[in-house]
């Protein structure tokens, strides 16, 4: 069932159109993850959600209901911001009971309920702690804590982890995932970081240029972008243009040679067409003999050690390709590269 | 080698550049203030309790009233001008700062123009019902020297809590809202609490400066109130008691620094989450009937209260009324007579020497100021050790007042090898003792924040110090020695408090000239007077708008 629904959604800032139609929904118990460049608006949809900000048109509904005449404060979405915008004149404890005092909680029986969620953040000993005294990490637990202790209908989350160190931001990825799935709170989850997003998300959308681009399991996602900005911002580079010369099997025929592609996004292919290849980086070995298909030769011009596997790129035509090797190998080699239908696929657009 | 003593010499000399400005504190701040204790208990002299309690009552009475109305009118400004965008809002942001360098004079002469039996309001209602007498009567209330305060000190409310309130992160209002806390609540629990700190900073300098206020309660207040301030006036040059002149500045002494003392406790604490964030975040555009009418309403009470009297002035300045046919006419016989020599009363100064006069103190003073400002910049950067004694010393006059500063000089220096007649010598020494903090504070961040690998890197580079200084140093901090010069120049323009005196009756400056014109009888003495303000008005306009410049400019660095 959808809990939430945004239906439409159009903004424009300064003038400029930043949200060109956006819907999406959030179901019980699910995580979003929205994915996209910074400036492309996705905070401005979190606002907007929460009822900060008002769209230019559109809806926002909650259980089938518009909620976009329902206040800020009247919503019980959670939203935790990016700088965790702890209040500086309070300690933890105070911060966190904040939103329970609002919903008409007295003070003193407030106790409880800010335990519990301090606990839920391991951060049960710092009650009494003043917020300006802790450190990155333990101000986004409490801000963390805080926007939980009411236990809001939605969670969302902006960013949280932009702040922190590589290492850090790990540790708490983890930590942030396990949560989400104890508390089963339905939660959007924003950030540019494509390795968070799937590593949190049940669902991902990838928000480009005013629209969500795709939405899906981060798996469905990762294995089939639907084009190649999508592709590109999930880190893949390595594109070619290609003649469709077979539809039964499919075959494509490229300046690198002849592709058998596993997956075909586009629908009724026909001979003749022209068609976006995409080939994973993983996957691919290097090849003993030239010549055959689903190979490409090239010239080796980097190749960089990165622990799990070696970075090679070639150049082949005088197009640059990326793949992840587990072998080594010398620059200015002359290598072929043996790619697997499932890590070929045909782009929709 | 030869010149194997030269770098140690050059420390040397660095490491003494806060005997300058400690020197010059040292002769003309403090032991002008030591004089007037040795006065207070040495002299003979009539002591009564009344003619103290009277005038200390008064000026705790009016500070706090005139604060209170400052904090009414500053406060929801400060608010508007923080959140909301409207047109004409960078004009009236300008219009606001103009008070903090306009002349007592000036604008005593302009509600005078506005307000004054004379005035523009009396002259029209008098035509137009026929009135013999002008019927309104504010010159010389309690209320002309409410009004005055308000008209200075609003834009001190705007200054200290709007910025708090522009560096307020729009976010923690907003994370308020989302955790269920309505626009009021979140205000109340929220923004007004993280504000406080901001409030009471400013209320205590809004009421500092009006305890401390003289020109206004002199010019406006009339004979009949008398603060501390104008006592020590009446006191010293009329009734010639100086041991009550000295216990009255005592007290004004233990109050000022009493309530300095706690300004920079409180300034100390005063820190609003500042966190990155883009410009113009959390203004919005009014919106509803509600937030437009209240913007609306306040622009209003802004304009009326700054631009009605310095307009008025302009307009009495050029306007002659003819007594006989009852007709109001434009003229610039005003302007005109100002550079006529009449030498037919017994110290009579033509206005356009008084000018000279004061563009010559405020020549020197800027000399003296920033000289003394950069020295002891240099010092308090270089010398981490000096903070603790030579910066509080630095800022003690801020919190003397320019009154206590003249008594303090008048007894000093009343002695040989000088006299009463050199006097006048002392007046740039005198503006200089008050320009010297605003210097320091607004040169020594400028200096500080040039980091030392720039002169490093420079050296390395083959850059003598010299060099280092003229083409590093320099270019950087050129903007803040420019405004500390418009600011001591400005400030000695106008300066009363102290000049009043120090001037000798044949070397008065602008603003003596104008309170003289302005006190006695005749409408061209008056005319003259409102031409006087109207032209140091200008000038004090000129330089609000080249500071504004600098500051655009150097917006980065601000």
């Amino acid at each position: 069932m959808n809990l939430l629904e945004i239906v439409g959604i159009h903004k424009n800032y300064e003038g400029k159109p930043l949200l060109k139609g956006i819907s999406l929904s959030v179901s019980s118990g699910e995580t979003l993850c929205l994915l996209g460049r910074s400036g492309s608006g996705k905070s401005t949809l979190l606002r907007i959600v929460a009822g900060l900000e008002t769209a230019d048109s559109g809806d926002v509904r909650w259980n089938g209901e518009s909620v976009c005449d329902v206040p800020t404060w009247k919503r019980q979405f959670g939203l935790m911001f990016q700088d965790y915008a702890l209040f500086p004149h309070m300690n933890v404890s105070e911060n966190v009971a904040f939103g329970l005092r609002m919903a008409g909680m007295k003070k003193a029986e407030t106790s409880s309920f800010v335990h519990e969620a301090l606990e839920l953040v391991n951060m049960s000993g710092f009650a009494t702690r003043s917020v300006t005294d802790l450190s990155g990490g333990e101000q986004q637990r409490i801000a963390l804590a805080r926007a939980l202790a009411p236990h809001p209908r939605l969670l969302m989350l902006d960013e949280p982890l932009a702040a922190l160190d590589r290492a850090l931001r790990m540790e708490l990825q983890e930590e942030l995932r396990e949560l989400l799935h104890k508390t089963g709170i339905p939660a959007i989850y924003v950030t540019h970081d494509q390795e968070e997003a799937f590593v949190l998300g049940d669902r991902i959308a990838v928000l480009s240029d005013g629209f969500v681009e795709q939405s899906g399991s981060p798996e469905e996602v990762y294995k089939a972008p639907k084009n190649r900005s999508v592709a590109e911002f999930l880190g893949m580079s390595n594109f070619i243009e290609g003649k469709v010369v077979s539809v039964n099997p499919l075959e494509v025929k490229t300046e690198i040679g002849l592709l058998l592609p596993s997956n075909c996004l586009k629908p009724d292919v026909k001979i003749g067409d022209q068609l976006l290849v995409l080939i994973q980086t993983t996957g691919a070995n290097l090849a003993t003999r030239q010549g055959g298909i689903n190979k490409i030769n090239g010239v080796v011009s980097e190749c960089v050690f990165r622990g799990d596997d070696f970075k090679v790129t070639i150049s082949c035509h005088e197009t640059i390709y990326v793949f992840s090797l587990s072998e080594h190998c010398e620059m200015g080699q002359s290598i072929t590269i043996q790619v697997p239908d499932s890590s070929i696929v045909c782009l929709e657009e | 080698m030869p010149n194997q003593g030269k770098p140690r010499n050059r420390f040397l000399f660095s490491k003494a550049l806060w005997v300058l400005p400690a020197a010059f504190l040292l002769f003309f701040f403090l032991v002008p203030l030591v004089k007037i204790l040795l006065v207070m208990v040495s002299r003979s002299g009539v002591l009564s309790a009344n003619a103290i309690l009277q005038p200390l009552l008064f000026t705790l009475w009016q500070a706090a009233l005139s604060m209170l109305l400052t904090l009414a009118l500053g406060l929801p400004a400060a608010y508007i001008f923080a959140r909301y965008n409207f047109t004409g809002k960078g004009a009236l942001r300008l219009l606001t700062t103009l008070p903090f360098i306009l002349p007592t004079v000036v604008v005593a002469a302009g509600f005078s123009a506005l307000l004054g039996p004379r005035g523009l309001l009396n002259g029209w209602l008098m035509q137009a019902f026929d009135l013999q007498i002008p019927p309104i009567s504010f010159m010389n209330t309690l209320g002309a020297i409410l009004i005055a305060h308000v008209f200075y000190n609003t834009s001190v409310v705007i200054r200290i809590v709007g910025s708090a309130l522009v560096q307020f992160d729009p976010r923690i209002e907003e994370a308020g809202r989302v955790l269920g806390g309505s626009r009021w609540r979140v205000f109340r629990e929220v923004t007004l609490p993280l504000l406080r700190p901001s409030i009471l900073v400013a209320a205590l300098m809004v009421f500092l400066f009006d305890f401390t206020s003289f020109g206004v309660i002199l010019l406006l207040g009339g004979p009949k109130f008398a603060t501390l301030e104008v006592s020590i006036y009446t006191q010293t040059l009329s009734m010639l008691n100086l041991k009550m002149a000295g216990l009255l500045s005592f007290i004004q002494l233990a109050c000022t620094f009493g309530l300095t003392l706690l300004y920079t406790r409180l300034n100390g604490k005063r820190s609003v989450p500042l966190m990155p964030r883009l410009k113009g975040e959390g203004v919005r555009k009014p919106h509803g009937i509600f937030e437009k009418a209240a913007i609306v309403f306040l622009v209003i009470i802004l304009i009326v209260l700054i631009v009605s009297p310095l307009a008025a002035l302009a307009i009495k300045s050029v306007l002659q009324m003819d007594v006989s046919t009852q007709t109001t006419s434009l003229t610039l016989a005003h302007y005109r007579e100002l550079f006529i020599n009449r030498n037919d009363a017994f110290f009579y100064v033509p206005p356009a020497k008084a000018a000279l006069n004061s563009l010559y103190y405020a020549a020197v003073t800027v000399l003296i100021s920033v000289g003394l400002g950069l020295t002891a910049s240099y010092a308090l950067v270089r010398q981490q050790g000096l903070k603790r004694w030579l910066d509080p010393l630095i800022m003690l006059p801020l919190g003397t007042s320019a009154v206590t500063l003249g008594l303090g000089f008048l007894i000093t220096f009343n002695q040989p090898p000088l006299d009463v007649s050199s006097f006048p010598l002392l007046i740039p020494l005198a503006h200089s003792l008050v320009a010297l903090p605003f210097v320091v504070r607004t040169i020594q961040p400028a200096l500080a924040s040039i980091p030392a690998s720039l002169g490093e890197s420079a050296a390395s580079l083959g850059a003598s110090p010299w060099q280092v200084w003229r083409k590093v140093e320099l270019p950087i901090i050129h903007r803040a020695i420019m405004v500390g010069v418009i600011f001591s120049f400005t400030l000695s323009l106008g300066e009363f408090g102290a000049t009043s005196f120090l001037a000798r009756p044949d070397t008065p400056t602008l603003p003596v000239a104008i309170y003289r014109f302005l006190s006695q009888p005749g409408a061209m003495n008056y005319g003259q007077a409102m031409a006087m303000a109207t032209l140091l008005m200008l000038a004090c306009a000129l330089a609000i708008g080249l500071l504004e410049k600098l500051q655009v400019e150097g917006s980065a660095e601000i």
